[in-house]
């Protein structure tokens, strides 16, 4: 591991102020604010992350959840994500999430994992964690071994000529269904941005991969109100029956009237370049009879712009059937 | 009730003689360097001033109920803290990247994976090690219940296995075999000694 200065934040000015003369945004910056240190200190021991400072934000109080005045709920940045996982409202209201939350990582990793660690958390690809490999997300114009290479658990959505990336969260695919909102604190002043815009597309720029700028912090994270009769599931596809990443998931929060489809949202995991919110197979849904036929079509519409690798072919399919299934489930209640 | 065998110099007991010899072999090193150095450096002791690690910032951590005052460089993970620093050596360093489990031990009593975090980060708090749950005269029931379910075979991730078993008590899990093995994944144990270690936890929680 690389030598780095150590400090702590005792406000989040300070912490803004201090990161604010980073070169870069967060992720592969020079100056890094460390919480959970689940995703960091993994990449800092593989020379991945080679931040010269880091600012600890354990102790800034950012970590309550909270209801808002219009009955949604706020998560503190900092909010670890067994607190998220349990909490009574998110159980309630917001189970989805909870489910999300518990199909990802090991209990004492969730007991670490922040929210904000957890938006922010990087891709698996083992190009990317290895320094001897070329990596255009690490090494920008390095090239992306993983294209010809070793990509069974890549992405098959979102995909660029420059990198097939997987963003491995659970938590995004959740709150991405839910539409949740980023609160971000910056050095010039407050702004919010809905998930669906927070992560970017690899591009020809995939070693950007969120809108954060140099001192930005997340300071929480806002749900809207749930709304009444809606169905939540969140169903993980993976190689072992507990602590692995997604080959595909699926997020569906669903109202079922009179056997119509009234409201969907839908975001799928696992398959793509970002947590893969799916308007396609919403708009195939909309209004129609909640049926597996319906569910096959919302399904087809999800995956139709998919682009397989050598090796991930069986994804599309398997995200399919992880859909019609998740919304199988929902639609029962 | 078994014999103490490290207050028993006929009787050592095998950590007792790896640390004795791991000694003797570190004091060699140290001898001879100090031979190099003799007509530079007067004393041992400013040799031992000049190995400090430069950047090392003093913090104190609460080990199993006793405070330790200490001078860690920035890098140290809590995990190599415990191990050479405080020298509890009941925690085990297994994948080093979360993914194992070995290193697991209690922060404010909670369960953590001391490996992907950094010493700094504990400033004042409040860690539980194996060493701090029993000791061979009284175990804590989990070390007990291992012991007559024989949950391990080569003990590498037994620790780490009690520290995640013992966590789970305090934590929301349902009264089948299924859930405690999915609260349980994230502990590895090469030998596969998985059936005895739900076995152990599903005693120790129907008895309390």
């Amino acid at each position: 591991m690389h030598t780095f200065e150590f400090t702590r934040a005792e406000s989040a000015a300070a912490a803004m102020k201090a990161a604010s003369q980073a070169k870069t945004a967060q992720q592969g910056a020079d100056i890094r604010f460390v919480a959970g240190g689940t995703t960091l200190i993994d990449l800092m021991k593989l020379n991945v992350e080679t931040p010269s400072r880091l600012i600890d934000i354990n102790r800034l109080t950012l970590d309550k959840i909270e209801d808002t005045p219009d009955g949604g709920l706020k998560i503190g940045g900092m909010a670890r994500n067994s607190d998220l996982a349990h909490h009574p409202r998110v159980l309630r209201d917001y189970p989805v999430l909870s489910q999300a939350i518990l199909s990802g990582a090991s209990a004492q990793i969730r007991n670490m994992a922040t929210t904000a660690g957890n938006l922010l958390q990087r891709t698996r690809c083992v190009y990317f964690r290895d320094t001897a490999m070329p990596c255009n997300k690490r090494e920008p114009g390095t090239g992306c071994p993983a294209i010809t290479g070793s990509n069974r658990m890549l992405a098959i959505l979102g995909t660029s000529d420059h990198c097939i990336a997987t963003n491995p969260s659970d938590m995004c695919v959740a709150m991405a269904a839910l539409e949740a909102t980023i609160h971000i604190q910056g050095v010039k002043g407050e702004r919010s941005v809905p998930i669906g815009d927070f992560h970017l597309l690899p591009g020809t720029t995939p070693h950007r991969e969120t809108v954060l700028e140099p001192g930005d912090l997340i300071t929480y994270v806002t749900l809207p109100p749930p709304k009444a009769g809606n169905k939540q599931v969140y169903l993980k596809l993976r190689d072992r029956a507990s602590y692995e990443f997604a080959l595909a998931s699926a997020a569906v929060v669903m109202n079922v009237s009179g056997g119509n489809v009234s409201y969907v949202r839908i975001a799928l995991g696992g398959v793509g370049t970002k947590p893969w919110r799916s308007r396609e197979a919403e708009a195939a849904l909309a209004g129609k009879p909640a049926n597996e036929a319906n569910f096959r079509k919302a399904a087809e519409a999800a995956l139709h712009d998919a682009k397989p690798q050598s090796e991930n072919k069986f994804k599309i399919e398997l995200a399919k059937r992880c859909l019609v299934h998740t919304l199988q489930s929902a639609a029962k209640g | 009730m078994p014999e103490d065998s490290q207050s028993n110099p006929l009787k050592p007991s095998r950590r007792h003689f790896l640390v004795a010899t791991g000694t003797a072999a570190a004091a060699g090193v140290v001898s001879s360097y100090l031979l190099a150095q003799a007509e530079t450096v007067a004393d041992s002791t400013a040799v031992l001033e000049q190995e400090k690690v430069e950047g090392a910032v003093p913090i104190v951590l609460r080990i199993n109920g006793e405070e330790r005052k200490l001078s860690v460089d920035p890098r140290t993970t809590l995990l190599d803290c415990i191990r050479e620093s405080v020298v509890l050596t009941g925690t085990k360093k297994g994948c080093d990247h979360g993914q194992c489990g070995a290193c697991t031990v209690h922060v404010n009593g909670r369960r953590v994976v001391s490996c992907l975090s950094l010493a700094l980060m504990h400033d004042g708090e409040e860690i539980t090690t194996i060493e701090g749950l029993g000791t061979p005269e009284a175990l804590h029931p989990m070390q007990a219940a291992f012991l007559a379910c024989d949950g391990y075979q080569c003990g590498y991730c037994t620790s780490g296995q009690i520290m995640s078993a013992v966590a789970l008590l305090k934590e929301p899990c349902g009264p089948e075999d299924a859930a405690v093995k999915e609260l349980m994944s994230g502990n590895i144990c090469r030998c596969g000694a998985y059936a005895n270690i739900v076995q152990a936890i599903q005693q120790v929680r129907k008895s309390s």
